[in-house]
């Protein structure tokens, strides 16, 4: 055990920081009162992505042929990752892209296919949207019915996703879809890629509680999609999702945010006055903030020793398994204590006088309620970490 | 960056837990349950052979000079297979407490001793208040003629009947940090009377330490400047527990687990039952991020980190809870059964309960993490 950073580490961690810092983009006043999917805002963020790609520091591992770095040291990768986060740099517009597609053509997409659509992915050219919840299939996913058709070298697709997150403003969408409705269930879903161009998409904005519109339903009414943008083999889409989906992200960017709001919320207990003294002089807030501490600082060393089992190549075990429960609880429980230490103040809203923090805890507070539900909810993750990681037996 | 353990570590622990499996099997600890001092002299016999003992200790007092974190992956073990004895309390507290306070003669006379496994040493630090901080030593020493004699009394000490030294806290003068020293006595020093505080752990044994006129048999450093070392002390037993914390709750859950998966209710294994499902996915995801927390706290212990004290509170806290909560779900995902004096869970149930509030409870030490992180 070494906590010290290798000396090349070290440099290269210099080298992204200045680089950072000299050009992250400014908080820009005109900007942010614009809703936040107007045009001149997604431009702003693809042009933010096309520079970070341009300096070399997106998707560091993807090979070079299809315009990655080709870098496969998962310690640089980290480094990359934690430093966007201490940098307070803008999350990056093609995440899906980059986290989801772009891990998935990689394993399982054609030649053309990788050619065609990573590069672009890279540069923030082409935008991707997620197409799997459906109204009728949430936690069981695989009971999806958007049905795709193949007639003649198209398939023809009908039906309706939901929690599309960014399909507003996403050029393409990699979408399940039921290729085979008499099959069992998980064995008739076909992986396809949809141009959010084709006629018959319609895309209707879906308001969250948080008052934002980040999600979408989309509507898909007789959408022809040519047969080669099928990634894998047809009826094989679970298997092709499943392949990336519960692909160990590498959570180091994850903590290092975490710790973050937990040094933000220390410094609103001290400065925020409640019931006649600062918040952080009550001994029960006070235990509180310190075992919330406790749970930050168990995650930190957690990511870890996961980033160095993945340095030496040894495969994530029971562990990687509560990264997304722990995390997400333990975030949304950061905003709940910043909520009960601002009292009366909570619940203003951003443009509210007196607002504390531009009213960023009680958007969090909201918006971290929606992760523990979003990618597997915190009751799926129990019943994934009792069944494949303690080998409990599936319930019927 | 290389948060993991060596080979060398890997092995360590994994030979530790086939030796346990073996040599302190649940029937085993069942008998020491009625064992007038909860020891197995052979037991630490074979411990010591293996260099176990002597782990801490510097290779030319005849130990392997490892660290603590070597040391915490064997407490893990240790706590997995509730180990009854005073080893934690011998061969990392008074053990380490000699390395650090020990001049060269009391180095020389105890540490090979300590090491071979054979003598016993101990910890004698709190007293009636209960307190942990430096006013909770009032025990006096007085220089008298023949040097200096102990007046008071000792509460809570491990093992004292089985162990052949105390590392003994006093006061020497004042009533602050200032004037606490660390002395040694010997077991069978006269004036020096025991008697047992019969507690619900009995893989652990206390002691009420009574010294009327005791004479020491040294100073561990300097007069009246014992605070330091007693406060790593205070963080090394913080690390230590947390390690047998982290194993007892380990164990617990994989016994409930598998309990779970042969006991059928309804027609089918209770293993299917989302409820129980819940949690035991729920200790996992409790017990999964702690294990980096102790070794994050004794790495930090044996680097010297400047959060080294921080750290031992934040696994102190940390586990003192995740144990307890461990157990008390193993103890309901048994059932009636798992209430009987007849199954074994209570031997980790009770355990987890001593470890909580052994060297500070986790409000405790939350309040020091708070203070820590200056607020």
């Amino acid at each position: 055990m070494d906590l010290a950073y290798s000396k090349e580490d070290e440099a290269f961690r210099k080298t992204v920081r200045t680089w950072l810092k000299a050009n992250v983009p400014k908080k820009d006043k005109t900007l942010s009162d614009l809703p936040p999917n107007d045009p001149r805002r997604i431009q702003r963020a693809k042009d933010w992505q096309r520079r970070l790609y341009e300096a070399g520091y997106v998707a560091l591992g993807w090979p070079k042929a299809y315009g990655g770095q080709g870098d496969s040291d998962i310690m640089r990768q980290t480094i990359v990752n934690e430093e966007l986060v201490l940098a307070r740099a803008p999350g990056l517009i093609g995440a899906s892209g980059l986290t989801m597609l772009g891990p998935t053509l990689l394993q399982v997409g054609s030649e053309e296919q990788k050619q065609r659509y990573l590069p672009k992915v890279l540069t923030a050219e082409e935008i991707w949207c997620q197409g799997y919840s459906e109204p009728g299939s949430g936690s069981d996913l695989a009971s999806l019915r958007t049905r795709a058709e193949l007639v003649g070298d198209e398939f023809i697709v009908n039906g309706q996703k939901v929690w599309t997150s960014g399909a507003q403003f996403s050029d393409w969408m990699f979408c399940l879809v039921r290729t085979d409705p008499d099959a069992p269930k998980h064995r008739g879903i076909s992986y396809i890629l949809i141009d959010m161009k084709t006629p018959g998409i319609t895309v209707r904005p879906l308001v969250q509680m948080t008052g934002d519109a980040g999600f979408n339903e989309v509507f898909f009414e007789d959408v022809r999609v040519p047969r080669e943008n099928l990634v894998g083999e047809l009826n094989q889409g679970w298997l092709v999702a499943n392949a990336t989906l519960f692909h160990e992200r590498n959570m180091l960017g994850s903590t290092t945010r975490t710790q973050l709001m937990m040094q933000n919320l220390i410094r609103l207990a001290r400065s925020h006055s409640r019931y006649g003294q600062p918040a952080a002089e009550d001994p029960i807030i006070r235990q509180q903030l310190a075992d919330l501490t406790t749970g930050v600082e168990a995650m930190k060393y957690h990511s870890f020793r996961q980033l160095t089992d993945a340095t030496k190549g040894r495969k994530p075990g029971i562990g990687a398994m509560v990264n997304k429960l722990v995390g997400t609880e333990l975030n949304h429980d950061i905003c709940a204590l910043a909520l009960e230490i601002m009292n009366s103040y909570a619940p203003l809203n951003r443009r509210a006088s007196h607002v504390i923090d531009n009213g960023i805890w009680p958007y969090e507070f909201m918006f971290t309620l929606g992760l523990i539900i979003g990618g597997g909810t915190s009751q799926i993750q129990k019943n994934i970490i009792s069944e494949r990681g303690l080998g409990m037996p599936k319930a019927r | 960056m290389d948060f993991g353990l060596s080979e060398e570590q890997d092995l360590l622990q994994h030979s530790a837990r086939e030796f346990l499996t073996q040599e302190c099997s649940p029937q085993f600890v069942r008998a020491l349950l009625d064992d007038e001092h909860g020891f197995s002299p052979e037991l630490h016999r074979k411990m010591a052979e293996l260099g176990w003992t002597g782990l801490l200790v510097p290779e030319k007092f005849g130990g392997l000079g490892l660290g603590l974190l070597d040391m915490a992956l064997l407490l893990e073990e240790m706590g997995r297979a509730v180990v009854p004895g005073p080893f934690l309390f011998s061969s990392a507290l008074a053990t380490f407490a000699l390395m650090r306070g020990g001049n060269s003669a009391q180095k020389k006379t105890w540490l090979p001793r300590l090491a071979s496994g054979n003598a016993i040493g101990t910890l004698a630090f709190l007293e009636a208040s209960d307190r942990l901080d430096a006013a909770g030593i009032t025990l006096k020493a007085r220089k008298k003629r023949d040097g200096y004699m102990l007046s008071g009394t000792k509460m809570f000490v491990p093992f004292a009947a089985v162990a052949d030294i105390l590392v003994v806290a006093v006061r020497t003068s004042g009533k602050s940090e200032k004037g606490v020293s660390l002395v040694l006595v010997e077991r069978d020093a006269p004036g020096l009377t025991i008697r047992p505080l019969d507690m619900f752990d009995r893989t652990r044994r206390v002691y009420e330490v009574r010294f009327k006129q005791v004479p020491i048999s040294g100073f561990l450093g300097k007069v009246g400047k014992g605070w330091k070392l007693l406060a790593q002390l205070q963080d090394l037993a913080c690390v230590a527990l947390s390690a047998d914390s982290l194993g007892g709750a380990q164990q617990a859950l994989d016994m409930a687990v598998e309990y779970t998966k042969v006991r059928e209710q309804f027609n089918r294994p209770i293993a299917s039952f989302q409820a129980l499902k819940h949690m035991a996915a729920e200790m996992v995801s409790e017990i999964e991020p702690a294990r980096p927390l102790v070794w994050y706290a004794a790495y930090a212990f044996d680097t010297r980190a400047k959060d080294a004290s921080r750290a031992a509170s934040i696994a102190k806290a940390r586990l003192s809870v995740v144990y307890t909560r461990t157990t008390n779900k193993a103890v309901q995902m048994h059932g009636g059964i798992g209430f009987t004096w007849e199954h074994d869970m209570h031997f980790w149930f009770k355990r987890a309960k001593w470890n909580e509030f052994a060297f500070g409870a986790a409000a405790y030490h939350r309040e020091r993490v708070a203070r820590f992180d200056g607020y």
